[in-house]
C-alpha cells in the first residue's frame, strides 16, 4: 500500500509550492546524477541532509526508507571492489581488491543518497494527489498524469480485491505447499485479479464517461508561489550551481 | 420540451451476449419527464443492462432507442445526451476516482464545460444537500461503504440531471444512509428509475413498479396488491402484539 509518511507537516518545506518543489527537484537530481567527484558529491550529499533535516520528518522513517535502497548499494560493494580494476591492488586469500572499485562504489552510494534524500525532502512532502496536479500544471502529458492519479486511487482497491480472493482460499482450507495444486491456485488468483482489474477498468471509464468525460481532466488546484517560494528556489539553484562548480573546478 | 412526448423512448430493443440467450428481448419502455418508476426483478434479468443501454454504454443488437426526442446511433448521440441523464452505479468504487470528494463532485460539472468557480459551488451545494459539508477534503479511497454511495449520488446530482438511473441505490447500507437517499429523492422533484428489491423503498420514492420478464419490461400489478406502508416505529424493540 502507498503510505505518504512525509507529506503531511507544516515546515518552512511543506509550505512551498509544489511547483517549485518539483522543478527544484528535477535539476538538482540531475546535476548530481552527473557528477562524478568526491567533493562535488560530499558537498551534494549535505546539501540534502540540510535540507531534509529542516523538513522536521520523522528521522526514524527517513532511515527506513534509505536503508532500503542502500540494501541494494551493499551489492554494489560486494562486486565492484573485486570486479572493477584501477589503482592499488589489495590480495585477499583468493581474490584481488582493486582500490578504483571501493572508490566507485563509495561515489555510487553518496550520489544515491544524495538525491533519494532530496526527492524526500522536496517530493516526500506533498501528496500523490498533489504532485499530479503539479505536474499536470507543469505541462507533463495529461496521460502521464492521468496514469499516475487513476494508479494511486486503484491501487487500494485492487490491493482490497487481492485480500478478498486470499481470504477466500483460506478459509476453505488453502496452505500453500510444493504442489501442482498450489501453484495452479497461485495462477488462479493472479489471473481472477487482472480479470477483476480489467472489468473494473471498463466499469470505472463507463462512470467516467458518463459523467461527460472526452478525455481532459480539470484541475481544482490553484497554485500560488509567495516570496518564501522564489527564496526556496534560488537557494536550490544556488546550491546546484556550487556543485556543478565543484564537479568542473574540483573533480579528481 | 413537449411533455406529452416521452424523453426516453425504446421500441423493440434487444440485446444478448449470445443468441441462444438473450438478456433483452423486444423491449418497449416509454419514459415521461416526471415519471418516478421502481424496478423490482429477479438477478440477472437485465435491470442493469437496461441502464447501460439507455447510457449508451453498450449497443443493442437491434431496435431503436430515442432520448430527448433524438435517435441515439453513435457514440457520439450518446455523449451528447449523458450529462443529462445521471446513472448512479451500484459498486460506488467504479463511480469515484479524484482523490478528493471535492474534485470528484466537481469532474461532471467541469466536463460539461463550467468554470472553476461555478463547479466548486455547485459541488459545496450538492454536498451540503446530502449532509457531507465537512467532506469534501476527504480521500475518496478512505471514506466508509456509505459515505462512499452518498458522495456518488452526490457526483451525479451535480450535473443536474433531468433524469436519475439509480442502480440498486441501497445494496449494503445502513439504516441512516438509507434515510438520508430516501429523503434526497423525495424532496428533489425530479425523474427517475430505480432498481431495488427494496419493496417499501420503492413504494415511498416511486409512483409506479415495472418487473422484467423474459427481456421485457412488464407493469408490476403483482407488488402492488402486497405493499402497504405502516408504522413500526418500535420494531427494533422486542414486544407482543
Amino acid at each position: 500500500m502507498i503510505e505518504e509518511p512525509f507529506a503531511t507537516g507544516n515546515s518552512a518545506v511543506h509550505n512551498i509550492d509544489p511547483r517549485f518543489r518539483v522543478i527544484a527537484a528535477v535539476v538538482y537530481s540531475f546535476a548530481v546524477a552527473l557528477c562524478y567527484g568526491f567533493v562535488p558529491l560530499i558537498t551534494a550529499f549535505a546539501v540534502s541532509a540540510v535540507s531534509l533535516l529542516m523538513c522536521r520528518v520523522s528521522l526514524k522513517k527517513v532511515l527506513k526508507q534509505l536503508a532500503l535502497v542502500n540494501g541494494f548499494i551493499l551489492l554494489f560493494w560486494i562486486v565492484l571492489p573485486l570486479t572493477y580494476p584501477g589503482g592499488a591492488t589489495y590480495p585477499l586469500g583468493p581474490v584481488t581488491i582493486h582500490q578504483a572499485g571501493i572508490a566507485f562504489a563509495a561515489k555510487i552510494t553518496l550520489k544515491s543518497n544524495a538525491i533519494l534524500m532530496a526527492l524526500i525532502a522536496f517530493i516526500a512532502t506533498m501528496t500523490l494527489a498533489t504532485l499530479g496536479h503539479t505536474l499536470g500544471r507543469l505541462k507533463v502529458p495529461e496521460k502521464l498524469v492521468f496514469l499516475l492519479m487513476i494508479t494511486y486511487r486503484y491501487v487500494f482497491v485492487i490491493a482490497q480485491e487481492y485480500q478478498k480472493i486470499i481470504k477466500s482460499i483460506k478459509i476453505r482450507g488453502f496452505r500453500p505447499k510444493t504442489t501442482l495444486h498450489t501453484y495452479k491456485t497461485f495462477a488462479y488468483v493472479v489471473g481472477m485479479l487482472l480479470i477483476r482489474a480489467s472489468e473494473r477498468a471498463d466499469r470505472v471509464y463507463n462512470a467516467m464517461r458518463c459523467r461527460g468525460f472526452k478525455g481532459t481532466y480539470y484541475s481544482l488546484t490553484d497554485f500560488q508561489a509567495d516570496a518564501g517560494s522564489w527564496i526556496f528556489l534560488i537557494i536550490v539553484f544556488g546550491a546546484t550551481t556550487a556543485v556543478v562548480a565543484l564537479e568542473i573546478f574540483l573533480r579528481f | 420540451m413537449n411533455q406529452k412526448e416521452p424523453i426516453i423512448k425504446m421500441r423493440g430493443v434487444c440485446f444478448g451476449y449470445s443468441d441462444t440467450a438473450p438478456i433483452l428481448k423486444d423491449l418497449d419502455f416509454d419514459f415521461y419527464k416526471g415519471d418516478k418508476i421502481g424496478i423490482i426483478a429477479p438477478n440477472g434479468s437485465g435491470k442493469t443492462t437496461l441502464f447501460h443501454l439507455i447510457m449508451g454504454l453498450i449497443k443493442p443488437s437491434c431496435g431503436d432507442i430515442e432520448i430527448f426526442q433524438a435517435p441515439m446511433k453513435t457514440e457520439a448521440d450518446f455523449a451528447d445526451i449523458r450529462h443529462r441523464i445521471g446513472l448512479l452505479f451500484q459498486d460506488a468504487d467504479d463511480q469515484l476516482f479524484c482523490p478528493t470528494v471535492l474534485e470528484d463532485v466537481a469532474f461532471g460539472p467541469l466536463n460539461m464545460g463550467k468554470s472553476r468557480k461555478d463547479a466548486i459551488d455547485i459541488s459545496r451545494r450538492t454536498l451540503a444537500f446530502l449532509g457531507l459539508t465537512d467532506f469534501e477534503n476527504r480521500i475518496t479511497f478512505k471514506l466508509s461503504g456509505g459515505e462512499k454511495k452518498l458522495v456518488s449520488l452526490a457526483t451525479i446530482l451535480s450535473m443536474e440531471p433531468e433524469v436519475l438511473l439509480l442502480d440498486e441505490p441501497l445494496m449494503g447500507l445502513d439504516i441512516k444512509t438509507r434515510s438520508v437517499i430516501t429523503r434526497a429523492l423525495m424532496e428533489m422533484n425530479s425523474s427517475y428509475i430505480i432498481i431495488s428489491h427494496n419493496i417499501n423503498f420503492l413504494e415511498s420514492t416511486t409512483h409506479s413498479t415495472l418487473t422484467m420478464r423474459e427481456g421485457s419490461l412488464i407493469a408490476d400489478d403483482q407488488v402492488h396488491v402486497h405493499v402497504h406502508d405502516h408504522a413500526h416505529v418500535h420494531g427494533d424493540v422486542p414486544h407482543h402484539h
